[in-house]
C-alpha cells in the first residue's frame, strides 16, 4: 500500500494557509457535543486540551504524572526555535524550514516543516501572552541564542529552563479551562488500550494508577499526544515513566509505527559512572555555544585535562566542521565523540567521554558572564559528578534522548485510523531522520496551539456526536482484554524483576540498535528479543494486586511494551539499507565517516502495520519528494 | 557503604502506617538515593515482599515529582537539591537513615512514601493563568519587559510544585509556592490585568485546601530545591493587600 500524506499541493509558502481554509469547521454551538480524549498533558497534549477546551468542545485529558505540570517536556533545558529573525542575522520561515529538512537529513515531509516554520513565530507570541519569562535584553526586547544546526541565532530561552517555562505555560492555560469546566483532567491514570469502533478510534481504556480500576472512556476522537520512546534502551534521558505503551496498544489496534529506527543519541550527556545507574541526565546542548569539545591527541593519556597542553589536545568538532564547529548537529557531534573514545581516547573512568571544556569562554567572557548563562547546568553536573566545571572540563558521552519516529500521521496529524490524531514526539512528522536542538519544543506547541484545533475539526465536522457509549461492546472488551493482560502478568510469579529484564534488553539495544547499527548487529538483536520476550512471560516476578497502587505493574506493561516494540525497531532499522541522520549502518559511509544516504531506493517513509506478536509485520511505503529544498548530501563542514 | 533504613510503610490512605527497617548494602558513593532505594526494591520483589513506593520520574530535578523527608528534612536537606539529585557520597558508612512522606493536611497519604498533592492544583486553577486566547495576540516583542522585571518574573518561576515547602512549613503552608506564581505575573505586564482577582482567588483556594498560614519560619525557602526567596511571600501579602484596597 501507498501511503498518502495528504500534503497540500502548490506553492508551499501558501500551503498551510489554503489547506486551513479548505478544512470543515463545526459551528460553535456544536463545538460543546463533542468530547475529546487527550492522552498526554506535556506540550503538545496540553496546549491541545487547552487550546481544544477554549474552542468549546468537552475535553477530558489524562496523563500518568500526579500533576500536568510534571510531563517529561519539562526536562528540556535549552530552548525554543522561531523565525523572527529580530537578531536581523538573516533569519527567515523559509531558512528555518530549510535548516530543518536538511538537519533531517531529507527524511521529513517538506509540507509539514514548512508548516511547522511558519507557525513557530505565532509560538512565541503565545507563550509572551501567557507570561512566559523569556530571557530579554535591557531594552525590554526578546533575547535570542543559537543552536546546532543553524548559523543564524533563533533560539528563545527562558535561563535553562525553557522547556518547564513553556510547560507551566500550556499548564497555565490548561488549569484555566479546568475551572472553566471544558476540561476534566485525569491525572495518575495511564491509557492500556485504543477502543477502534467500526474502524475509528472512539475510546480508551486506562488504569486509576491509585484504585487500579480499569475503564474506559469514550469520545468522538482521540488525541495521542504521549512523548517518545527511546526508554527502549533502559538509560536514556527520559522520564522513568516514559514508554511507548500508549502508542505500541494504538498500534496493535491498527496504526502504524512510522520510522521507528530513528533515534536521536544527544551528544552532551553525563556519561555513565556504573551498573546500578538508572537513567543518563543531559547537559543542554546551548553549552556547545560557549564549551569547545576535545579529546587527548595521544591514546591512553589520563593525566588531569588541565594538564594537558593546548598542542595536545585535538577539538575535533573544530578541526572536522569548522563552518559549524562545536555547533555541528547532534548525529554528527554524536559520532564524532564516540570515534573519538572508540579510538581509545576517551576520557574518564572506562575511557567513555569527552571534554567539553570552558576556560577559553571563561577568559573571554568571564566566570560570572558564564555562571549567567549555564549556572544552573553547572550545578546539576557538580551534583552527579562531584566536580566543578568552572575549574576543569565537563566529561560529556552520548546518551539516546529523543525519538523522530512514532506513529505515522498524515497532514492533519490523523493517522491511519481515523479518529486518532497523534501529536509531538508521538508522532514522526517533521524531524526526518534527525531533530535539530530547540525544535522538540516548537514540534510540541505547534501541533498542540496551532494544528491540531483546525485538523481536528475537519474530522469533527464530518462525525456525528456521542455515537459509542461505555457499554459498548468494544469497549467491554477492551477493559476485559486489559484485564486479562494485567493478571498475566501477575500470575507469572517467576524469579526475575522487571528492572533486570528492562536492563538486559536495554544491553541489547544499545550493543546493536545503538548508536552504530550494522545488519549482522541488528540481526543479532532480531534473534535474541524475542528470547528475552518469552522469558519475560514465564520468568517476570511482579508482587502485588492490580487492585491497588502497584508500580510493579505499571513497569511491567511497559517493559512487556518495549520488548515487541524493541524488535520492530531493529527490523525497521535492517531494512533501511542506507545511514541518514541519527540511523547509521557502518555499512554505508562515506570514506570520511559521513552517514551515505541512499536516495534511490530509501527516500520513504517506513511505515509497520501490526500482524501479531510473532508475525512479520507489514512494511507500507510514502514517498517523500522534495521540490523546494534539493536533496544534497548534508555537509556541515 | 551499608547503611540502616527505617522507612514509612503505610498500605492505603486509611490504613495505619509504621516505620520499618532494611538495610541497604553496598551502596555505591555514586548512586543517587532514589537509585539506593531502587536496589534496596529489587531486594525486597526477589524475597516476595512489597517494594517500598516512591514518586519519581525525570531524575533530573525539573519534574517535583520526588518528595521524601531524609532524617526530618524534606528533600534531604543538601541545599537546593530534590531527592533525585541527592547522592550517597553525602552520607557515610554505617549512617541510619529516617525516610517518610511529606506529611501535611492537604497532602494525604497515598501509600507509603506518594502522597496526593492535588491541593496544588487547586490554588493554580483558581487563578495561576493570563486569560489570553490561542491564536490572536500581540508579537512578542510588542511587549516590552526590563530586564530586571523578567529577571524576576523568572526567578519566581523556577518553582517545580513538588511542595517541600509545604511539608517543612510547621503550619503546613503553601504560601511560597502560591507566591511564586503570583510574583512572576505580578512582575509582568501582560499579568496586571487580572492581578487583583488572581491574588484573592489563589489566596481563597490556599484556605479552601487545608492550608496553613504562613508565620515566617522561613523553613519553606530553607527546604526549596530550586532557591525560591521568601521574598515572593512578601510580594504575594503586598499584592493581596493591593487587591483588598481595591
Amino acid at each position: 500500500m501507498i501511503l498518502d500524506g495528504k500534503c497540500p499541493k502548490g506553492p508551499i509558502q501558501t500551503s498551510w494557509d489554503r489547506h486551513r481554509f479548505d478544512l470543515k469547521l463545526v459551528n460553535p454551538a456544536n463545538k460543546r457535543k463533542y468530547k475529546v480524549l487527550v492522552v498526554g498533558t506535556g506540550l503538545a497534549g496540553g496546549a491541545a486540551a487547552a487550546s481544544l477546551g477554549e474552542l468549546g468542545y468537552n475535553v477530558e485529558a489524562f496523563c500518568y504524572q500526579d500533576s500536568a505540570r510534571r510531563a517529561h517536556s519539562i526536562a528540556a533545558q535549552g530552548g525554543i526555535n522561531a523565525a523572527k529573525n529580530y537578531p536581523n542575522d538573516g533569519d527567515s520561515i523559509y531558512r528555518l524550514f530549510y535548516d530543518t529538512i536538511k538537519g533531517g537529513d531529507f527524511r521529513a515531509r517538506e509540507a509539514d516543516v514548512w508548516r511547522l516554520a511558519q507557525v513557530s513565530n505565532n509560538i512565541i507570541d503565545q507563550c509572551v501572552a501567557q507570561g512566559v519569562p523569556f530571557a530579554r535584553d535591557y531594552a525590554g526586547y526578546l533575547d535570542n541564542r543559537s543552536f546546532g544546526g543553524a548559523q543564524v541565532s533563533r533560539t528563545f530561552y527562558a535561563r535553562g529552563q525553557t522547556g518547564q517555562q513553556l510547560l507551566l505555560g500550556a499548564y497555565s492555560a490548561l488549569s484555566r479551562q479546568v475551572k472553566a469546566g471544558t476540561v476534566k483532567l485525569f491525572a495518575r491514570t495511564e491509557m492500556l488500550d485504543l477502543v477502534v469502533v467500526d474502524g475509528e478510534a472512539k475510546g480508551i481504556t486506562v488504569r486509576d494508577l491509585i484504585t487500579g480500576e480499569i475503564r474506559t472512556h469514550v469520545g468522538d476522537a482521540v488525541v495521542l499526544a504521549t512523548g517518545g520512546y527511546v526508554n527502549v534502551f533502559y538509560l536514556s534521558t527520559n522520564a522513568m515513566g516514559c514508554s511507548v505503551t500508549a502508542n505500541w496498544r494504538a498500534h496493535k489496534k491498527g496504526a502504524f509505527f512510522a520510522n521507528p529506527c530513528y533515534t536521536q543519541i544527544h551528544p552532551t550527556c553525563i556519561p555513565q559512572s556504573g551498573d546500578h545507574q538508572s537513567k543518563l541526565t543531559l547537559m543542554s546542548e546551548s553549552l556547545r555555544n560557549d564549551g569547545r569539545c576535545w579529546a587527548p591527541k595521544k591514546k591512553g593519556d589520563n593525566r588531569h585535562p588541565n594538564d594537558i597542553p593546548e598542542e595536545e589536545r585535538d577539538y575535533y568538532l573544530e578541526r572536522k566542521y569548522p563552518s559549524f564547529g562545536n555547533l555541528a548537529p547532534r548525529d554528527i557531534a554524536s559520532r564524532a565523540a564516540k570515534e573519538q573514545c572508540d579510538d581509545g581516547r576517551g576520557v574518564g573512568p572506562g575511557g567513555r567521554g569527552v571534554n567539553l571544556d570552558f576556560s577559553a569562554a571563561i577568559k573571554r567572557v568571564g566566570e560570572h558572564t558564564i555562571r549567567e548563562r549555564y549556572g544552573n547546568l553547572f550545578e546539576m553536573y557538580e551534583k552527579i559528578t562531584d566536580e566543578n566545571a568552572y575549574k576543569q572540563p565537563m566529561r560529556m558521552y552520548p546518551a539516546p534522548h529523543y525519538s523522530m519516529g512514532g506513529l505515522w500521521v498524515d497532514y492533519n496529524c490523523e493517522s491511519n485510523v481515523p479518529g486518532l490524531f497523534v501529536l509531538g514526539e508521538a508522532n514522526f512528522s517533521v524531524h526526518g531522520a534527525n531533530r535539530l536542538g530547540a525544535s522538540a519544543l516548537m514540534q510540541g506547541l505547534a501541533d498542540g496551539y496551532f494544528v491540531i484545533p483546525y485538523t481536528i475539526a475537519n474530522y469533527l465536522a464530518k462525525t456525528k456526536p456521542g455515537t459509542v457509549s461505555a457499554d459498548h461492546p468494544e469497549c467491554k472488551k477492551s477493559v476485559e482484554d486489559v484485564k486479562a493482560y494485567n493478571n498475566r502478568l501477575l500470575n507469572i510469579n517467576g524469579k526475575k524483576t522487571v528492572s533486570e529484564f528492562h536492563r538486559e534488553l536495554g544491553k541489547i539495544m544499545w550493543e546493536n540498535v545503538g548508536m552504530a547499527r550494522s545488519e549482522e548487529s541488528l540481526k543479532d538483536a532480531i534473534k535474541r528479543i524475542p528470547v528475552l520476550r518469552e522469558e519475560f512471560w514465564n520468568n517476570v516476578k511482579v508482587t502485588g494486586k492490580g487492585e491497588e497502587l502497584n508500580q510493579q505493574l505499571e513497569n511491567a506493561g511497559r517493559v512487556a511494551d518495549f520488548l515487541e516494540f524493541g524488535e520492530l525497531m531493529a527490523k525497521d532499522a535492517l531494512h533501511r539499507n542506507e545511514s541518514c541522520g541519527g540511523h547509521f549502518r557502518v555499512e554505508h559511509q562515506m570514506p570520511d565517516g559521513e552517514a551515505k544516504r541512499d536516495d534511490e531506493n530509501y527516500c520513504y517513509v517506513g511505515a509497520w502495520e501490526f500482524k501479531g506478536v510473532d508475525k512479520e509485520p507489514e512494511l507500507h511505503k510514502e514517498p517523500l519528494t522534495f521540490e523546494n529544498v534539493h536533496l544534497a548530501v548534508r555537509s556541515y563542514k | 557503604m551499608n547503611l540502616t533504613l527505617h522507612v514509612w510503610r503505610q498500605s492505603g490512605p486509611k490504613a495505619p502506617g509504621k516505620l520499618e527497617q532494611y538495610e541497604a548494602k553496598n551502596v555505591s558513593p555514586d548512586q543517587s538515593f532514589l537509585e539506593m532505594l531502587d536496589e534496596v526494591n529489587e531486594h525486597l520483589i526477589k524475597e516476595g515482599k512489597d517494594p517500598i513506593a516512591f514518586d519519581h520520574d525525570c531524575r533530573e530535578g525539573i519534574c517535583g515529582m520526588c518528595s521524601q523527608v531524609i532524617n526530618g528534612v524534606p528533600h534531604g536537606g543538601q541545599e537546593r537539591t530534590t531527592v533525585c539529585q541527592l547522592h550517597m557520597r553525602r552520607f557515610n558508612d554505617g549512617d541510619t537513615i529516617y525516610i517518610e512522606p511529606w506529611r501535611a493536611l492537604a497532602f494525604p497519604v497515598q501509600k507509603d512514601l506518594i502522597v496526593d498533592r492535588n491541593a496544588l492544583e487547586k490554588i493554580m486553577q483558581a487563578g495561576g493563568y493570563t486569560s489570553c486566547h490561542t491564536g490572536g495576540v500581540a508579537d512578542g516583542n510588542a511587549i516590552l519587559v526590563p530586564k530586571q522585571d523578567a529577571d524576576y518574573a523568572m526567578d519566581a518561576a523556577e518553582c517545580i510544585g513538588c511542595g517541600a515547602c509545604v511539608a517543612a512549613c510547621p503550619n503546613g503552608s503553601a504560601m511560597l509556592y502560591t507566591s511564586a506564581k503570583v510574583a512572576q505575573l505580578a512582575a509582568l505586564p501582560q499579568g496586571q490585568a487580572e492581578a487583583a482577582e488572581r491574588v484573592c482567588a489563589m489566596t481563597e483556594a490556599m484556605q479552601e485546601a487545608g492550608f496553613g498560614n504562613c508565620s515566617n519560619h522561613y523553613e519553606c525557602m530553607a527546604a526549596c530545591p530550586k532557591g525560591i526567596n521568601v521574598k515572593f511571600i512578601a510580594k504575594l501579602n503586598r499584592e493581596y493587600q493591593k487587591a483588598l484596597f481595591k
